[in-house]
């Protein structure tokens, strides 16, 4: 027996992120880590649960071992439900088939079973690659309210960007009438978020006819939503106006990282009405030493620093030495920075240490990009890492043996 | 591991009265982030032990709150588990007669508990002690030398002028007690003294039990250990790493203050494959703004820092101000400062709210002390 859920969300997970590299080298994007303590994924999971939606779907692909560890049970998100809860779907083998997911459209039709056992009203399809605090419960609301059969978030973008983004042509009363897939000439700046509701029914028919189309890619962009205007069925946008983030890049991941900081945050993560919940280790709370220098800084649990932080968000376990410095950069977790070294302007994945007196990055104003840093690295005593570098072994170990 | 643990939750309240006014030793705040009682239960925890009872006196309500479904200690079983166990009165006894004032009157009324048990080997704990053991071992050495008592025992300097009740034990080489007493009180230095941590095979404590109700026991220490120590085989297991009682409002502020050098840290939280678990809140990471200065001083998540802060221990969620200025102090939880404050030797329980500009101080030997809620 299942008691019956109004809404059941999808999010798909799958993506690799190939823009950032090798912070996706053994992860799926929306488990990169970000702010300190979070990953990518807990904003739509916490976005769910505050919005009253218990019934989520993630769909895994790329590199699942990470994610499916980190979402387990769903505790940390209050979604270790008797009933609906978080369940990871990865794509499987069934009688006549086995695919892997191969579009977004794809992969909720192989999911179909999962959300009917749910006989769910909406099903509300959600992507792990974004940065953003939304209450969902509002788009649905707003979705019944206009009799819809889909609707799209859609948030305004900058003329010069929008060619970048899926774009929505709405009337006056925001129901759209034209959907351009990153277009050359932007009609509009209203840019999909990658945030639908649909009517389960509607969804259902339009899987269906699209799976039987030998020629469409399987995508909610480029094929359900054209199909679906081109019928004439109910599509309306839904602005949403608070922060959100595409951290599909390490420049974007990096910014989203830095909107944390300041007196008043671009992206509060604060408040307590929509609180962003993560699954975090025990471990103790930070140490600032004596000779410690913090500015405008995030710092979280297990840290320990004795050198000058500026301008940078830390994860756990972080360790910043005496006479260290950090500036304008994203230290991931369970790094040490030795005595003297300096990171500028760069990423430093997960578990690296930087030696004593090494530079990582150039300083901000002057440098040519942000450094990025591969995880379990061990950059030697003195060695130097350019700026707006990838530095993975290979590229260390020439470093090294000062090749560059 | 085949054993049970028994925490006391209430043990020795009145000697922090101001900490315990709303709470029970257990749930007494510690450590930026932790509770007392997590110190006791991640103990047993990482020793493999996965039922846990707990037994409550009054004002448990706190420690309720934070032990939840026991999740965060990996505790919340189908089998086992964390149970909390309040006070047993039926319907037909005096109240004020049956509330248990001593552990060896809540082991009588939590009997039926013990005997349920299906482990063989029962640890007691009180939680007013900040320590990380591998009790594991404890339990080991107790199989190995078929002790019918083990105590935990930690050498400590005790001293003449020194008024609380120390149990001080001699033992042999071998670790056989020879004699358990109160100290005397004579003359200052080392002594072996009791911890309150304690293990036993669970049908020899029913025995004991029994045995104190026919005899009219009340106190396990002084009528079961020091009284009767010659006719129990008991052994002493000594107990290394950092290990502070929490007795009064000056220990709670000196053993909070040791969390500050990096030694005592990681005999506490550095440990392999022994964290010590607590509730989880999800705050967010610590903020400090422009002009924030921080010295030696331990912050917990969700803090947001404007002013300075020096040599001081900041829960999760305060604030402070700019201008303002902390020193040697302990601010708990969503305490909030306002500017141009100056606190030294403070200890502000949870949700306190300073206004701007107030100026407060105690002393190393005696810190001032402000009340859960208030504001100043």
């Amino acid at each position: 027996m299942i008691t019956k859920k109004e809404t059941v969300a999808m999010l798909l997970a799958g993506g690799q992120g190939s823009r950032l590299y090798l912070l996706t080298e053994r992860i799926a994007k929306p488990a990169v880590p970000f702010g300190g303590k979070y990953r990518i994924i807990d904003f739509p999971l916490s976005n769910c649960i505050n919005s009253g939606i218990d019934t989520v779907g993630v769909l895994t692909q790329y590199q699942p071992l990470a994610l499916n560890e980190y979402i387990g049970n769903g505790q940390p998100w209050d979604l270790d439900r008797t009933y609906g809860g978080v369940r990871t779907l990865p794509p499987y083998q069934a009688q006549k088939r086995a695919d892997w997911y191969k579009g977004t459209a794809n992969a909720i039709y192989q999911n179909m079973q999962f959300i009917d056992k749910f006989d769910p009203d909406y099903v509300v399809i959600l992507s792990g690659d974004h940065i953003y605090k939304m209450d969902y419960a509002e788009m649905i609301e707003n979705h019944k309210r206009n009799g819809a059969d889909c609707t799209i978030a859609v948030f305004d973008v900058p003329l010069s960007e929008a060619s970048r983004f899926g774009i929505m042509i709405t009337d006056d009363d925001m129901r759209i009438t034209e959907f351009m897939e990153k277009p050359k000439e932007p009609k509009s700046t209203k840019a999909s978020m990658g945030v639908y509701v649909f009517n389960k029914d509607k969804l259902f028919s339009y899987l269906e006819a699209d799976e039987a189309d030998e020629n469409s890619e399987k995508d909610f962009g480029k094929n359900i939503i054209p199909a679906m205007l081109k019928a004439g069925e109910k599509l309306y946008a839904f602005e949403f106006s608070g922060y959100w983030k595409d951290v599909g890049t390490i420049d974007s991941l990096w910014e989203a990282n830095m909107d944390l900081l300041g007196d008043r945050p671009a992206l509060p993560l604060k408040d307590r009405e929509w609180r962003i919940l993560s699954r975090n280790d025990a471990l103790p709370p930070h140490y600032t030493g004596n000779s410690a220098v913090i500015n405008n800084s995030v710092i979280t649990e297990g840290c320990e620093i004795y050198g000058t932080v500026i301008n940078s968000v830390l994860s756990a376990g972080v360790v910043v030495e005496r006479g260290a410095v950090v500036r304008d950069s994203v230290i991931l977790g369970n790094v040490t920075v030795r005595t003297d070294a300096t990171v500028d302007y760069s990423i430093v994945d997960a578990d690296t240490v930087v030696g004593k007196s090494a530079t990582v990055g150039k300083e901000l104003i002057e440098s040519k990009g942000i450094t990025l840093v591969g995880g379990g690295l061990t950059i030697p005593d003195g060695v130097s890492v350019p700026d707006g570098v990838i530095c993975d072994k290979a590229m260390l170990d020439k470093l090294s043996k000062g090749v560059m | 591991m085949n054993a049970v643990g028994i925490i006391f939750s209430s043990i020795n309240e009145k000697s922090v009265h101001e900490l315990t006014k709303q709470r029970t030793m257990a749930s007494v705040p510690f450590g930026c982030r932790y509770r007392l009682i997590d110190f006791a239960l991640s103990n047993m925890v990482n020793s493999g032990i996965n039922h846990v009872g707990i037994v409550t006196h009054y004002n448990y309500q706190s420690l309720m709150d934070h032990i939840g479904s026991g999740k965060d200690w990996d505790l919340a079983r189908r089998h086992g588990g964390i149970k909390i166990l309040p006070p047993y009165i039926t319907a037909f006894a005096n109240a004020s007669n049956f509330l248990y004032s001593t552990r060896l009157e809540a082991l009588i009324s939590i009997r039926e508990f013990i005997s349920d048990c299906k482990e063989d080997i029962v640890v007691l704990s009180d939680c007013d002690t900040v320590c990380n053991l591998d009790l594991s071992a404890m339990i080991e050495r107790h199989i190995e030398t078929g002790a019918e008592i083990t105590l935990g025992v930690k050498s400590s300097y005790v001293s003449t002028d020194n008024t609380r009740a120390v149990t001080v034990v001699k033992s042999d080489e071998n670790g056989k007690v020879l004699d358990v007493s109160d100290y005397s009180g004579l003359k200052s230095g080392f002594e072996d003294v009791y911890v309150r941590l304690l293990v036993v095979g669970r049908k020899y404590l029913e025995e004991l039990i029994s045995d104190a109700i026919a005899h009219g026991y009340t106190s396990f220490t002084k009528d079961i250990l020091v009284r009767n120590c010659k006719y129990h085989d008991m052994r002493a297991f000594m107990l290394d790493g950092y290990f502070a009682t929490i007795r009064s409002l000056n220990d709670y502020y000196r053993c909070s203050m040791d969390l500050l050098d990096p030694e005592i840290r990681r005999s506490l939280f550095g440990v392999r494959n022994r964290p010590v678990f607590t509730k989880v809140r999800n705050s967010a990471p610590a903020s400090y703004d422009n002009g924030a200065i921080v010295r030696n001083s331990l912050i917990a998540d969700g803090c947001v820092i404007q002013g300075t802060v020096e040599n001081s221990i900041l829960f999760r969620g305060v604030k402070v101000g700019k201008n303002t200025h902390i020193k040697n102090s302990i601010i708990m939880q969503d305490t909030l400062t306002g500017e141009n404050v100056y606190l030294n030797c403070v200890i502000t329980d949870k949700n306190v709210v300073i206004r701007d500009g107030r100026v407060l101080s105690g002393h190393e030997t005696r810190p001032f002390f402000i009340d859960k809620g208030s504001y100043v």
